[in-house]
């Protein structure tokens, strides 16, 4: 993959496309968002969190592509969502995105963001922590998500319904 | 209601043969004759064998509100402790799971045990010289389980005193879980992916009874199915699905394929729901796989097994099976509202990576906290659980296709949307829970 001159790839590009993503989840403008995925890309939330190695040799709590984040997205348009009666709403807070790696020559970036996640729905309200990390892709289109691995605290534990995207 | 449960026949006024009053979900008081009653004395799911496989391993687990520790020893067997330090009451363990190396060791003040419980050794022992701590409970190590049995690397308990024999309590349903371990050509499954662990605000029998409900996937995970569906669509009937699809799918067959499918009720609550078929039959074929299975169980028996793709296997109350995808559900009620519901997948000894694959994906597909399928399920659920106070009806209904003097004989054959298998689990049910009447030590 040869790098897209004319999309700025940059520290502070990448940390606002971090910031760009979480806010069309807490927007949820989930068509926009998918939107930002490659199209061989991955959104991870792996069982063990920060210690696992792959989404083969161990379960995940999500492992999916495109297909699979679709089915999710047109799901919570059908109105007989019935999980949905009440909403569900989230909000991302992240600390400020850190470029772990960068390769202009490639074109690909990895970005570390720790995070507070909350999804809210009726009475109840859900808080998660933990951090993600991105791999990200610099194309013609604009930066891209290879992979989002969200890494949880404490992810085998009892969790009530997560409705949508960490 | 409002009977006092100490009065007799009390807890039979709730239990009627076509429906069952909403106490049995909403009751705190009900729970707790559960814990004493029926949890201590059904056979209860606590863990696999490969989860404990060298000396010292072992695995901690609440069964009826009771601490257990799961402990392989030097010789292999296993055995079942309460985890409890015979001095105060000290958890001899607090993780997960792990190894205690030779013996356990109290962190408080130091008190030994061998790894079935034996007194090994405490501090200041000139201390106990002339008191009673020998001739009582304390001075007796950890309380191991008298009742423990070991199927096929499946372990279960009995805590009471009370209660039928392993074999009597599960007979025929048994074959369940070996319809699912002689899916290994060798006869051998490996707890592997680690266990989705969802929290759920209903009562335990929902889920349980769920798990039998084959009218609900059409209007429930209709959201799901349909956008399933739609991404699918236009794609030619042989192209080969993605696994994810293979498995989502099915879930919109329609009323007549889940009454086809059949169910089949055996005493004490236990269930086998589509015994002709499920949405588990239609995975890829596997050619050489099912080759190494006939080499190494014959002809006959590899066919029946790999026919054999129940959509449920119920070893009530706490244990469901799904041979293909081999996964289990295992059912935790932690109070009258709230119930843990975890999933487990296995590696299967002798057969190809896919088997796994499609095991963990399955139960990620469908049993994750963030399961599209699961997720309605989950809503409705809790929907009952706040819909059952209303006034006006205080009676969940069980009516479909039942007949009076229905349950002889009591190992029957019936179509799949008989409700039959949930009466099944409520008659098991109520006789555990009134037996005698009394609770047990």
């Amino acid at each position: 993959m040869s790098p897209a001159p004319q999309i700025e790839f940059t520290e502070s590009a990448v940390q606002g496309f971090i910031e760009h993503e979480a806010a069309l989840l807490d927007d949820a403008r989930l068509d926009e968002w998918l939107n930002l995925f490659a199209p061989d890309g991955h959104y991870w939330v792996p069982l063990q969190g920060a210690k696992q190695a792959d989404p083969w040799s161990h379960n995940s709590i999500a492992y999916e592509d495109l297909l699979l984040l679709r089915l999710r997205v047109e799901r919570l348009k059908n109105p007989r969502a019935h999980s949905q009666h009440p909403p569900s709403q989230c909000q991302h807070v992240l600390q400020r995105p850190h470029l772990e790696r960068m390769d202009a020559v490639s074109g690909t970036a990895t970005v570390r963001t720790a995070f507070v996640y909350v999804e809210a729905r009726g009475e109840e309200q859900l808080v998660l922590a933990g951090r993600c990390r991105h791999e990200l892709r610099c194309m013609p289109e604009g930066i891209r998500i290879q992979l989002k691995r969200v890494d949880l605290l404490a992810p085998e534990r009892p969790l009530p319904a997560v409705q949508l995207f960490i | 209601m409002n009977k006092p449960l100490a009065l007799p026949g009390a807890i039979q006024s709730l239990v009627q043969g076509d429906r069952v009053h909403r106490d049995l979900y909403l009751s705190d008081e009900i729970f707790a004759l559960e814990q004493s009653r029926f949890f201590s004395r059904a056979w209860t799911y606590l863990g696999h064998a490969s989860q404990v496989p060298n000396p010292g391993d072992y695995l901690t687990q609440d069964i009826a509100g009771r601490p257990l520790v799961m402990v392989r020893q030097p010789d292999e067997s296993i055995k079942v402790l309460y985890n409890r330090c015979a001095h105060k009451g000290t958890q001899l363990v607090s993780d997960a799971c792990g190894n205690v190396g030779k013996f356990f060791r109290c962190p408080y003040h130091a008190w030994t045990y061998k790894l079935d419980g034996a007194p090994l050794a405490v501090p200041l022992r000139n201390g106990y010289e002339g008191t009673r701590l020998r001739e009582c409970e304390s001075g007796a190590g950890m309380v191991a389980l008298r009742h423990v049995a070991v199927y096929r690397d499946f372990v279960f308990v009995r805590l009471s005193e009370r209660g039928l024999a392993f074999d009597e309590y599960f007979g025929e349903v048994l074959h369940a879980i070996d319809n699912m371990v002689d899916r290994s050509p060798s006869g051998k499954l490996t707890v592997a992916g680690g266990a989705m662990r969802n929290v759920v605000n209903c009562n335990w029998k929902m889920y349980l009874e769920n798990i039998n409900d084959t009218v609900h996937p059409m209007s429930t995970h209709e959201s799901a199915t349909h956008a399933a569906s739609e991404l699918w669509k236009g794609r030619p009937a042989d192209e080969p699905k993605p696994m994810a699809m293979e498995q989502i799918l099915p879930f919109g067959a329609g009323y007549d394929f889940f009454d086809k499918m059949g169910g089949r009720i055996f005493p004490h609550g236990h269930s086998v729901l589509g015994v002709n078929f499920s949405i588990h039959s239609s995975y890829a074929r596997l050619p050489e796989y099912e080759q190494a299975m006939r080499e190494a169980h014959g002809e006959a028996r590899a066919a029946d097994i790999l026919q054999r793709s129940p959509q449920n296997s119920v070893l009530f109350p706490s244990l469901s099976v799904k041979g293909s995808p081999q996964a289990i559900r295992v059912i935790r009620p932690l109070s009258a509202s709230r119930t843990l519901i975890e999933a487990w997948a296995f590696r299967v000894d002798g057969a190809p990576d896919l088997l796994f694959e499609r095991s963990m994906t399955y139960n990620r597909l469908v049993f994750s906290p963030m399961s599209v399928v699961a997720h309605d399920d989950v809503h409705l659920f809790e929907s009952m659980q706040r819909g059952l106070r209303a006034d006006g009806n205080e009676w969940v209904s069980l009516h479909r296709d039942h007949r009076p003097g229905e349950f002889d004989p009591p190992t029957q054959t019936t179509n799949g949307t008989n409700e039959l298998l949930m009466r099944n689990q409520f008659r098991a049910w109520l006789a555990l829970m009134s037996a005698d009447e009394a609770s047990d030590a």
